[in-house]
């Protein structure tokens, strides 16, 4: 079979929390028209969302003075979609928001809970690969892969491995 | 895109009702609403996300804000409604070890 060149789409918005779902509802349709399961749309939803959340977030605590835009990228190919969101010019610190990753642990006591630092960890486990690169502004791109007609996967159940 | 929040207070219990989609973008206002009935003595506080579609992290970022107000204020708290989505991801952060979810029967297919 040939390979056919990826379609791309880009969208720059303000990293602004109202145009948050603005994306969540443009990659949803765009992810609807390349036959994705209601599930794999939803969890592209989220991930998309997690990763522009990040963005607005941390363009809120820099001087609101310059405008901070956050850029999303998508690549549409064959059996898969990489989505990649961009926070240019001001860097958050990628090691910081590594450090908190992992689901909430129920030994835990409850004051110690934290109530940030779910959104990467939601990232990493409802897409298939996730690659973060912070040399100038940070990047991060989210691959998540098209099963058609249950090959790689048969019944028509979400992905449960994550749950213990 | 929005949120609607409906809160009814009784004399032990308080019942928040969410409609819609819960994101960075309508978290602040849920914050400020549910978060002070959270901190009121000894009552039982329901949150029904029945009418809930979408919801992420900042959403499960503002339950566990509401689930240490209530043990701080000696109240509890329970979540109702919920459907197969919005389990997977209470499920999935681990949340639904802390937190006390009532599952929608009716969703069960």
């Amino acid at each position: 079979m040939s390979t056919t060149k990826p379609d791309f789409i880009e969208m720059k918005l303000p990293a602004k929390p109202e145009y948050v779902g603005v994306v969540r509802l443009t990659v949803s349709g765009i992810a609807n028209r390349l036959g994705y399961s209601y599930d794999d749309i939803e969890d592209i939803k989220i991930a998309v969302a997690e990763a522009c959340t990040n963005v607005v977030n941390h363009a809120y605590k820099e001087d609101a003075s310059h405008e901070a835009a956050m850029t999303i990228g998508c690549g549409v190919y064959e059996d898969r979609i990489e989505l990649m969101v961009a926070d240019k010019g001001n860097s958050f610190d990628v090691d910081q928001l590594k450090q908190n990753l992992g689901p909430v642990n129920a030994e835990q006591p409850v004051e110690e809970l934290k109530e940030g630092g779910l959104g990467l960890f939601l990232i990493e486990t409802l897409m298939d690969k996730v690659e973060i690169s912070g040399d100038s502004g940070v990047i991060i791109v989210m691959t998540k892969f098209l099963h058609r007609d249950g090959v790689e996967r048969n019944g028509d159940g979400i992905s449960t491995s994550a749950t213990q | 895109m929005n949120l609607h929040i409906d809160i009814k207070e009784k004399a032990q219990e308080s019942l928040v009702s969410l409609k819609g989609e819960i994101d960075v973008y309508t978290v602040p206002k849920l914050k400020e609403e549910l978060i002070p009935v959270t901190e009121e003595p000894n009552k039982h506080v329901i949150v029904d996300l029945s009418g809930v579609n979408y919801i992420d992290s900042t959403g499960l970022g503002v339950f566990i804000g509401a689930l240490k107000a209530t043990d701080q204020s000696g109240s509890t708290l329970k979540i109702t409604g919920v459907n197969d989505r919005v389990r997977r991801l209470f499920t999935i952060t681990g949340l639904d070890e802390v937190i006390d979810i009532e599952v929608n029967e009716r969703e069960e297919a």
